[in-house]
């Protein structure tokens, strides 16, 4: 990836240096690359130990909607990690706004950190219940993540300890949130649920087709704007084939991608076609929304500025303690989405909701990329490090092994791909190819003598 | 018989200093980093800043570009008093500072950190990276033009190449005033006779230049005057063409004035003063 100066490029051979300069000049990602043929080899490998039942439509959408939960989180703790901090704390944070919402839909009552509101218009379903209780979830989320961005950046307590006080309050606030004692809340408001992603409360056909429409639109005009402003400044541009080839290439796997999986399944009781998911469609809004925040906003090039060196970052004149509480405030926002997307999808709230949650999203995120030494990671990458994981665990099930050897599993592919990566970064070839063989045929192993 | 003076003896008095410092103090606790230090710098002038480990010199300079301010003193710049606080005040009154460890981020590309705190913002507030890019290769242009890798992080680049980025963060921005702390100690030969076309080229510019360095060859190659810092305090600023490299080094080392001076000391000093010329 790196360029290269010419008195060695000179030396290189040819395919290689084609290689590379097709790398270079494209932009591609070959981390992220790399991640997708992982997860190809992946859904192959299940795919024929479970005799074809892993890549059907069916198995695939709901591997997508199981994904969501974990991936939405997982786009905040990149920047999160990025800034070189932590956040202990989602799992539990997510419970604690989830309780919260459940209780206004299912009691009408608002209680936010010991203040108790009663709303007697509440008790009764109204038509914006659902918004009232998804804008208090976020509002929540986002004070609770400034408080904790606060102590991190401002006091310096530091982000381990923050969060796992976080982790161990959110958790148990949710046994005195509205005098419940932690009773489970349900039923929850019907439109509410629709962003649980039930078969029968999903997209359906023609909307599917919308949103296909409008993310190819988008993925071309992205490419054109792209290109109008780099002629516009004077830059070299990609060549046309290779931008058309993107435009096209990607718009096709749009197309097919949810033609695939959410078109050709049809729903068991109406033998119609599902279409995609409403929490689906939450994951592709956020992880749209949060690339555009970290590329091309301020507050995402501060946060990898700082990073990168946090020194460097000061003295170029950036408010960095600012830079990391937004971190945790975006978090918290994105914690308040997930929970709305479990409870719905439970239909209910209980105590227990996102336990175990932190450690997945800090998994996913590193699965996907994100350095612990801080300044590198990508949004894309921790999403797709969600789906990774999670075609792991809906993998195994499918294959029906206990739940504690898929633990064994995701812990040793985590393992293995840091190290992969930390080998790759040094340009240790045999070293990253003796991790790779190393990680999978332990993961191989373990997942064999699993079975029943 | 060496002048010792405050400014340069053929400037005419009534000349205003681009930048003066008066009377700067900065203590660390108890210890008095520094101590009432005045030093000026005329525009197109290159001031050497020289002195031992922990002389004060890094920590005087900082006063100006508000990485630490100072606690007493003043700062004029064209004649007027300013009051810095921060990197961003040092940077509104024209100060670039060019740090010893670059202070650069590794992980993003050359344009992001020429404009880091800068950035360029279209109408809708996105980071206008294009226009960024294009700026960095303009400026590059003048500085470097062998450099291309504008898209790649700079933790791939050559020492040579990451100190063109430093600097183009500095010239791009219009510097009137420049300081270098050390801005050849991690390069190469050919780096740094680079970085030396650079000074005198920016001299040439009208920007004035603080020069903090240990390289005594380098200070008598650039500079067109030296200050000397010792435990704190100035020992004294001496015009390059009136003193020998061992005065200096007598000054460095020993606090003695030009002239005061005697043979045998510095024939004494030259043991150690071997050392700080390497």
């Amino acid at each position: 990836m790196t360029d290269v100066p010419s008195v060695v490029d000179s030396r290189a051979d040819r395919p290689a240096r084609s290689w590379r300069e097709f790398v270079t000049t494209s932009g591609i990602d070959t981390r992220l690359m790399g991640m997708l043929i992982a997860l190809a080899v992946i859904w192959i490998g299940f795919d024929s130990m479970s005799h074809g039942k892993f890549i059907t439509s069916r198995n695939l959408w709901n591997l997508s909607v199981q994904s969501v939960s974990i991936g939405v989180m997982a786009t905040g703790m990149v920047l999160i990690i990025v800034s070189r901090n932590i956040d202990l704390s989602v799992g539990s944070l997510l419970g604690f706004l989830g309780y919260t919402m459940a209780l206004i839909q299912t009691q009408g009552k608002i209680s936010v950190l010991g203040l108790n509101l009663s709303i007697s218009s509440l008790q009764r379903h109204q038509w914006y219940t659902w918004i009232l209780a998804l804008a208090v979830g976020l509002a929540l989320g986002a004070l609770v993540g400034l408080f904790q961005g606060v102590i991190v950046a401002y006091v310096g307590v530091p982000a381990f300890i923050v969060t796992l006080g976080g982790f161990l309050a959110w958790r148990g606030l949710i046994f005195r949130t509205g005098g419940t004692k932690g009773q489970t809340l349900s039923p929850l408001d019907t439109t509410f649920t629709y962003l649980g992603g039930a078969p029968e409360r999903s997209l359906g056909n023609w909307k599917t087709w919308i949103v296909v429409l409008i993310v190819c639109l988008g993925i071309v005009s992205t490419i054109l704007l792209a290109r109008q402003r780099r002629v516009r400044h004077g830059l070299a541009i990609r060549s046309t084939a290779m931008d058309v080839g993107f435009a096209v290439g990607g718009c096709a796997a749009t197309v097919l991608g949810v033609w695939l999986i959410a078109i050709k399944y049809r729903s068991p009781t109406t033998n119609k076609s599902v279409g995609l998911a409403y929490p689906v469609l939450i994951l592709i809004v956020v992880t749209m929304v949060m690339t555009y925040l970290a590329k091309r906003r301020r507050f995402g090039r501060y946060v990898f500025a700082y990073g990168g060196n946090p020194e460097a970052a000061e003295l170029g004149g950036i408010n960095t303690r600012r830079t990391v509480t937004y971190t945790y405030v975006v978090m918290g926002m994105l914690c308040a989405i997930s929970a709305a997307i479990q409870t719905a999808r439970l239909n209910s709230a209980t105590t227990n909701l996102g336990v175990q949650n932190e450690l997945d999203v800090i998994a996913a995120a590193v699965i996907g990329g994100t350095s612990f030494s801080g300044g590198v990671g990508t949004i894309p990458g921790a999403v797709l490090g969600a789906v990774v994981m999670q075609s792991l665990r809906s993998g195994m099930s499918l294959l029906n092994i206990d739940s504690p050897s898929q633990d064994i599993v995701v812990g040793v592919v985590l393992v293995t791909a840091v190290a992969v990566d930390a080998l790759l970064r040094v340009r240790n070839r045999r070293g990253m190819l003796g991790a790779l063989a190393g990680g999978v045929l332990v993961a191989a192993w373990v997942i064999q003598t699993g079975r029943p | 018989m060496p002048t010792i003076s405050p400014a340069s003896s053929e400037r005419s008095a009534d000349m205003t200093p681009l930048c003066e410092l008066r009377d700067i103090r900065v203590a660390f606790g108890g210890l008095h980093a520094v101590d009432g230090v005045s030093i000026d710098l005329f525009p197109g002038e290159v001031v050497a800043l020289v002195g031992g480990n922990g002389a004060g010199k890094s920590t005087l300079v900082h006063t100006l570009s508000g990485a630490h301010p100072a606690d007493s003193g003043e700062i004029f710049i064209n004649g007027e008093r300013v009051v810095i606080h921060n990197p961003r005040d040092a940077r509104l009154h024209g100060v670039e500072v060019i740090y010893q460890k670059l202070a650069l981020a590794d992980n993003i590309d050359a344009a992001a950190n020429v404009f880091l705190g800068r950035e360029l913002r279209t109408r809708t507030g996105s980071l206008d990276d294009e226009a960024m890019a294009s700026a960095t290769q303009k400026v590059m242009q003048r500085l470097n033009p062998r450099f291309r890798n504008l898209k790649t992080a700079v933790r791939s680049l050559s020492g040579g190449q990451r100190q063109s980025v430093a600097i183009a963060r500095a010239v791009h921005f219009n510097a009137r005033i420049l300081i270098m702390d050390e801005p050849t100690a991690a390069l190469g030969p050919a780096e740094t006779s680079q970085v030396r076309d650079l000074i005198t080229q920016l001299k040439a510019e009208g920007i004035g230049i603080f020069l903090i360095s240990h390289d005594i060859h380098d200070v008598f190659d650039l500079a067109d005057r030296i200050s000397v810092m010792l435990q704190g305090r100035l020992v004294g600023t001496v015009n390059k063409v009136d003193v020998s490299k061992d005065e200096v080094l007598a000054m460095i080392i020993a606090g003695k004035q030009p002239g005061e001076v005697s043979k045998e000391e510095i024939a004494d000093l030259h043991a150690p003063a071997q050392h700080t010329a390497e």
